[in-house]
């Protein structure tokens, strides 16, 4: 890899000669400093994204070894067939149980994106402006604190959670003591949805009949399908055991978040709200008319990393729920895996991960876009 | 800033709008306070617990104050003892049951994976993105600038998408459940690269121009000039990399799940799961979840800085 030996002698006829070869054993250099990096980064992530593309146009299973080749007439034994964009119709066009299977998936996610990302945002912008209060003694103690969870195995912390959230665990027995007349809840096991909970707690309790309905003309809309999912159950909000798993993650992220939001507050001139303090501002005043609106780029920032981290969430629902119970828990993350590893139906896997990948990429560009606008082109 | 709000206030001032104007200090120091308990109190009971036998766990999972020494779980006929007999009120009499248990299920073996796949990692992450970074900040050659897009360009690719394709990329190079398979595709990654070459930007040239006068190679100056000044650097590329290994679980999930030889501290706390059956066995999990963490809390406390440090600049490559 190193392709510089010696520098360039003295001997060189002209200067000029030196100059240039000077300038090519620097080329050399950098290319040989960069080609294990470059080599590593291109195999691993750029190509197997072209894989992954290829792939979901096939239907192999990933079990059939690949060298046996395309099925054609006279290879019918081959390992994969191109099958065009059939995956891609199948998942989100093609009604049946594998477009139930996606959009369950990715209403799960959305549901739980929705619910993770805003908490955790204002959790960390109001634990950072707290902290960040010269008042404040034990700083240090407070952002330990916090981050630790962060440096913590996600499955660590799922077993954790599993534990403290089982029937007889922590929360159920805290919960208990402070109310000695609660049923204890299931959490890892609830298929509820919050959202049907809310709105049965105000009285919109459709029956088994009136989900088997639809029926436009009358407004009888609960059981029409909307891409293989009723009506009803595209309304059900994230289930129990989900917002179990939601809490988890807030509690975990709200650490990073926090110190990346202190960042920010840190550079924010004292100057600033000593003004406004002498202008007569309170406190909440300088937090809702001095903090909030400076801080608006590390939210855009915070908001959108969390946004694309809360899409790929896995380990969580791989180590506690599996995707159930009744595949609420189920997200685009562990369809992937499943469709890949345990259905056989590799060439739908990798279709699911594209369009993932779609979703995550149309985020991560927004926030280039807004970043960049904000603070000027820095990388 | 806000401390003049806290002196007291001058003159007539009345105590119910002293109140007034204290109560937002107040309510956000109440808020700190409960959600660092709320942050640390699994943590501390996770601990406790796994100190536990499983019907003191499912009988009083708050009981706190360990009494007398360690105890056996079962009697002499190998019966569990009750709940009853182990805790009362706060109390418990706690056991090392959980550890014994967890050990016995091959968890030193997933502990020495763990650091064997660590150690690997970082170590061709500290050469490999090093230099790279020294490339990118100071060496002129065609289509650097692309290659520092296309470096930086990889992290936007989600680790979940990668999944099916590098799976079957291992299986066709045949790596697939070994070691090198696990440790290849991450020996270099963007961010440390990033982080590399932001650091190499910050030192003079003169340094490097002096060594060129006297006659050093590019490979020696980097060796012997740059790399023994680039130590925070490296430190928080080390420590990142260790972090981010140590808590894999994904990549290995995919690489070497098949293979229980092979499997991380992750993996293995991960197939716990199913050990008992329907009975979930908490100080089995709970003892397994403690030794995990503890070496990444040794790190974490001996460097806090640098993690701190590294959030803001991961902030910084985000843009």
């Amino acid at each position: 890899m190193a392709q510089s030996t010696t520098s360039p002698t003295a001997a060189s006829p002209t200067r000029n000669a030196t100059f240039k070869d000077k300038n090519r054993q620097e080329a050399m250099t950098g290319l040989g400093f960069i080609a294990p990096a470059f080599i590593i980064l291109f195999g691993f992530l750029i190509i197997p994204m072209f894989v992954a593309g290829l792939f979901s146009l096939t239907n192999w299973d990933g079990i059939t070894p690949i060298a046996r080749g395309l099925i054609t007439e006279e290879n019918p034994n081959g390992a994969f067939d191109f099958v065009g964009l059939q995956n891609y119709n199948t998942i989100l066009l093609q009604e049946g149980r594998r477009q139930e299977s996606f959009y369950t998936a990715l209403k799960n996610t959305i549901y739980y994106a929705l619910g993770v990302v805003p908490v955790q945002t204002a959790f960390a912008l109001v634990l950072a402006f707290v902290v960040n209060q010269k008042w404040l003694k034990g700083k240090g103690f407070f952002r330990t604190a916090f981050y630790f969870p962060s440096i913590t195995s996600s499955v660590v912390i799922s077993l954790i959670f599993m534990w403290m959230f089982s029937a007889s665990g922590l929360v159920n027995t805290a919960i208990s003591f402070l109310n000695p007349s609660y049923d204890p809840v299931t959490w890892l096991d609830n298929p509820s949805g919050t959202l049907h909970l809310l709105m049965n707690g105000i009285g919109i309790n459709p029956t088994r009949d009136m989900l088997r309905v639809c029926d436009p003309a009358t407004l009888q809309l609960w059981g029409c399908e909307v891409a293989s999912i009723r009506l009803w159950d595209w309304l059900s909000g994230p289930s129990v055991t989900m917002a179990t798993i939601m809490i988890l993650n807030i509690w975990t992220t709200i650490g990073t978040m926090m110190v990346i939001y202190l960042a920010a507050l840190q550079s924010i001139p004292s100057q600033v709200y000593e003004a406004a303090t002498v202008d007569g501002a309170s406190r909440v005043q300088l937090f809702r008319y001095i903090t909030v609106p400076l801080l608006q780029p590390t939210t855009f920032f915070v908001v959108t990393i969390g946004l694309i981290g809360a899409l790929q969430v896995f380990d969580q629902v791989y180590v506690m729920t599996s995707g159930g119970p009744a595949n609420t828990t189920l997200t685009v993350a562990y369809l992937v895996y499943r469709s890949a590893f345990s259905d056989s139906r590799m060439g739908l896997a990798a279709a699911t991960a594209i369009v993932l990948f779609v979703i995550i990429f149309v985020f991560t560009m927004i926030q280039r876009r807004v970043t960049r606008e904000s603070s000027g082109d820095r990388a | 800033m806000s401390a003049v709000t806290l002196e007291q206030p001058v003159g007539q001032t009345s105590s119910a709008s002293k109140f007034i104007r204290r109560a937002p200090g107040i309510l956000g120091l109440l808020f700190l306070a409960i959600v660092a308990v709320v942050e640390i109190v699994p943590f501390v009971f996770t601990v406790v617990n796994s100190a536990k036998c499983l019907p003191a766990i499912n009988a009083a999972p708050w009981a706190f104050i360990p009494s007398s020494g360690f105890i056996d779980c079962r009697n002499e006929e190998g019966r569990p003892l009750p709940a009853s007999a182990m805790t009362s009120g706060a109390t418990f009499q706690p056991s090392l049951e959980g550890y014994q248990m967890v050990i016995a299920r091959d968890l030193p073996r997933w502990f020495m994976n763990s650091v064997i796949f660590a150690a690997a990692v970082t170590i061709c992450r500290i050469l490999i993105d090093s230099l790279a970074g020294y490339s990118l900040a100071r060496l002129k050659f065609p289509g650097n600038r692309l290659i520092f897009f296309i470096i930086l360009g990889t992290l936007m690719i989600p680790g979940v998408v990668l999944i099916v394709p590098r799976f079957i990329l291992l299986k066709q190079l045949g790596i697939l459940n070994t070691y090198q398979g696990l440790i290849i595709p991450l020996a270099a990654d963007a961010f440390g690269i990033f982080l590399m070459k932001q650091f190499f930007e910050s030192i003079p040239r003169e340094l490097e121009e002096a060594a060129e006068v006297d006659g050093a190679s590019r490979l020696t100056t980097f060796f012997r000039i740059i790399l023994p000044i680039s130590t925070p650097a490296l430190t928080a590329l080390t420590i990142f990399s260790i972090q981010g290994m140590w808590n894999n679980f994904m990549d290995a999930l995919i690489i070497v799940g098949t293979n229980p030889s092979l499997w991380t501290l992750t993996l293995g706390l991960s197939s716990l799961q199913g050990a008992g059956g329907e009975t979930l066995i908490w100080n089995l999990f709970l003892a397994g979840a403690v030794i995990t963490t503890i070496p990444m809390a040794i790190v974490f406390f001996a460097f806090q800085r640098y993690f701190v440090e590294g959030v803001s600049y991961s902030g910084l490559a985000g843009q």
